[in-house]
């Protein structure tokens, strides 16, 4: 597997890659803690929406960030899924950010959030059908080419599907990824989620996947609740440490993929950097007993 | 989802009283209604939540119960227009002033107004303050003084209120005094980011006609007049003095 060695060197290009290694999602409350610890994780990822102010503190702590780490830029808002383009301003200062701090990684979504101006902050789901194939890919074209980098885009977490769909969501992620030349940024919480929100088997989504394309993969914890037959609805809410089930198929995904850059997200009720940081270590010893396995047999 | 679908989607969301967009389903045949409703949800606490961290001490007036309930009424009728959630709120100061349910608490507006103040001062740009040493050849030239304009920070704001919107904002910070607020008296306040932390700082009457002035591109000279015909009493050196201490002055443009 060719893949770019960690760095922080200013010359590499924008996207060119995150390292093979667990980093964390960046809370502005672990600034110090982060810095001062002393086995700091291989990347640091940041909401791209969070660093869109002129200056002031959340500017200069992330240049300080990237001396230090590289970083995965990670959008929010760009509505990839919406019926409508995106948004030029915005996409102008994601080319901003992405010229000032050259992060190793661009991702977003699969899924909208702004509609007639408006902005709904969420991710909400789409219908996998032809024309929301066609308006995605045309999406993710325009995005790759003004931002200069081939972007990750990340499978959703949903809680509804729609009568019109017809592509599964794997089928509809292998066509973008085709058609697009972007690549995937595997949540697998979402996987997780979504199949047992809609009673599909999480294990046969990774086995349909073309795992080739994984250049991150997403882990963080979601909450559990029932819909109205009783049944376990599963919410996304990045607020608790990864489920048993998510650790198993992420070491189902390490098995076919190798190690793979690996970011552990806790984006509400945070706790204390330590206990992130602890989450993002058992991410790393899952990854070392995948590469382990794998080479097992040819030192045997 | 075509765009007629999608508008019917996103309406759904803005309204709890609108039934279930079409063509939605679910696997079990639960209630796809219960199911939209985590949206719903979603996007209503995160914005209820952002609006929370902002105006911090607008929630302790009123105690987070009321502060929740009333931003609720706000998100459902005014969602973000941009996914840069620091600028959300700019509008909420304003819904509170005409609130009925707050009416009793005529300040509240002008506390949030503060609070929205002090996260734009945040996220501006940054520059660098001149310093004391800068304006020595201009105290010795006091026409050339008089005819200068000054650009300000562009971090600094500034609030005109006639209510005690300074010490009711200092009152609920970590280490504020809790002691007697005279309600009737009015404040001004000054929000300064001089490098990355942001102060707020009670002002003396008059500083906003001057700053505001000054803002505007008068020369020095034109400042005081404006001041003057407002019959404000003023101290010129020490409010020049305090303006360089701050480090609210960027630039001079000297005639």
């Amino acid at each position: 597997m060719n893949r770019t060695s960690p760095t922080t060197d200013d010359r590499v290009a924008p996207g060119a890659g995150l390292p093979p290694q667990v980093g964390v999602g960046f809370k502005a409350i672990h600034f110090e803690a982060l810095f001062e610890d002393p086995a700091p994780p291989a990347f640091v990822e940041v909401h791209a929406e969070n660093y869109m102010g002129a200056g002031g503190a959340p500017l200069q702590q992330l240049a300080r960030i990237r001396e230090k780490f590289p970083i995965s830029l990670h959008g929010v808002g760009l509505s990839l899924g919406g019926t409508e383009a995106p948004d030029e301003a915005h996409l102008a200062r994601l080319a901003q950010l992405i010229q000032r701090f050259q992060p190793a990684s661009f991702s977003e979504h699969l899924a909208w959030s702004t509609h007639s101006g408006r902005y709904f902050n969420d991710l909400l789901p789409i219908a996998y059908d032809l024309p929301a194939l066609q308006r995605i890919c045309e999406h993710i074209d325009r995005v790759q080419q003004r931002l200069g980098v081939r972007m990750l885009l990340e499978n959703p977490a949903t809680y509804l599907e729609f009568d019109a769909s017809s592509f599964s969501e794997t089928d509809f992620l292998a066509e973008v990824l085709q058609r697009t030349g972007c690549g995937l940024l595997l949540d697998v919480n979402n996987v997780h989620v979504t199949c047992t929100n809609h009673g599909h088997d999480a294990r046969a989504y990774i086995d349909a996947l073309a795992l080739s394309a994984v250049g991150e993969i997403h882990l963080s914890g979601h909450s559990r609740d029932t819909d109205s037959n009783g049944d376990i609805l599963l919410i996304d809410s990045h607020g608790s440490p990864v489920a048993d089930p998510v650790w198993d198929l992420y070491a189902q995904v390490l098995d076919r993929t190798g190690p793979v850059a690996t970011l552990v997200e806790w984006d509400n009720d945070v706790p204390a950097y330590q206990i992130l940081r602890a989450e993002a270590r058992k991410a790393a010893q899952a990854m070392s007993r995948s590469t382990r396995a794998t080479l097992a047999p040819v030192s045997a | 989802m075509n765009p007629s679908a999608a508008s019917a989607f996103a309406d759904a969301l803005r309204d709890p009283a609108c039934e279930l967009p079409p063509g939605l389903r679910t696997w079990n045949g639960s209630d796809a209604l219960d199911r939209f409703n985590v949206y719903r949800n979603n996007i209503a606490m995160s914005l209820v939540d952002a609006l929370a961290s902002t105006f911090a001490a607008t929630r302790q007036l009123v105690g987070t119960d009321f502060f929740r309930a009333m931003a609720r009424i706000h998100v459902a009728e005014s969602l973000p227009e941009s996914p840069i959630l620091a600028r959300y709120g700019n509008d909420f100061p304003e819904f509170i002033a005409r609130f009925p349910h707050a009416s009793s608490l005529p300040y509240l507006a002008d506390v949030a107004r503060l609070e929205y103040l002090r996260v734009q001062a945040y996220h501006a740009a940054d520059a660098t303050a001149l310093t004391a040493a800068s304006f020595q050849p201009l105290l010795a030239d006091p026409a050339r003084l008089a005819a200068t304009q000054m650009t300000l920070h562009p971090a600094c704001r500034w609030l005109h209120s006639a209510h005690p919107v300074f010490s009711l904002w200092a009152a609920h910070q970590a280490d504020g005094d809790l002691g007697h607020i005279e309600m009737s008296k009015a404040e001004d306040v000054l929000v300064i980011r001089p490098f990355f932390e942001v102060q707020v700082i009670a002002l003396p009457p008059g500083s906003v006609v001057f700053l505001d002035a000054l803002s505007s591109g008068a020369s020095l000279s034109a400042a005081i007049e404006r001041i003057n015909r407002e019959g404000i009493e003023f101290d010129l050196s020490r409010q020049l003095a305090d303006l360089i201490e701050h480090g609210l002055i960027v630039e001079l443009i000297t005639p």
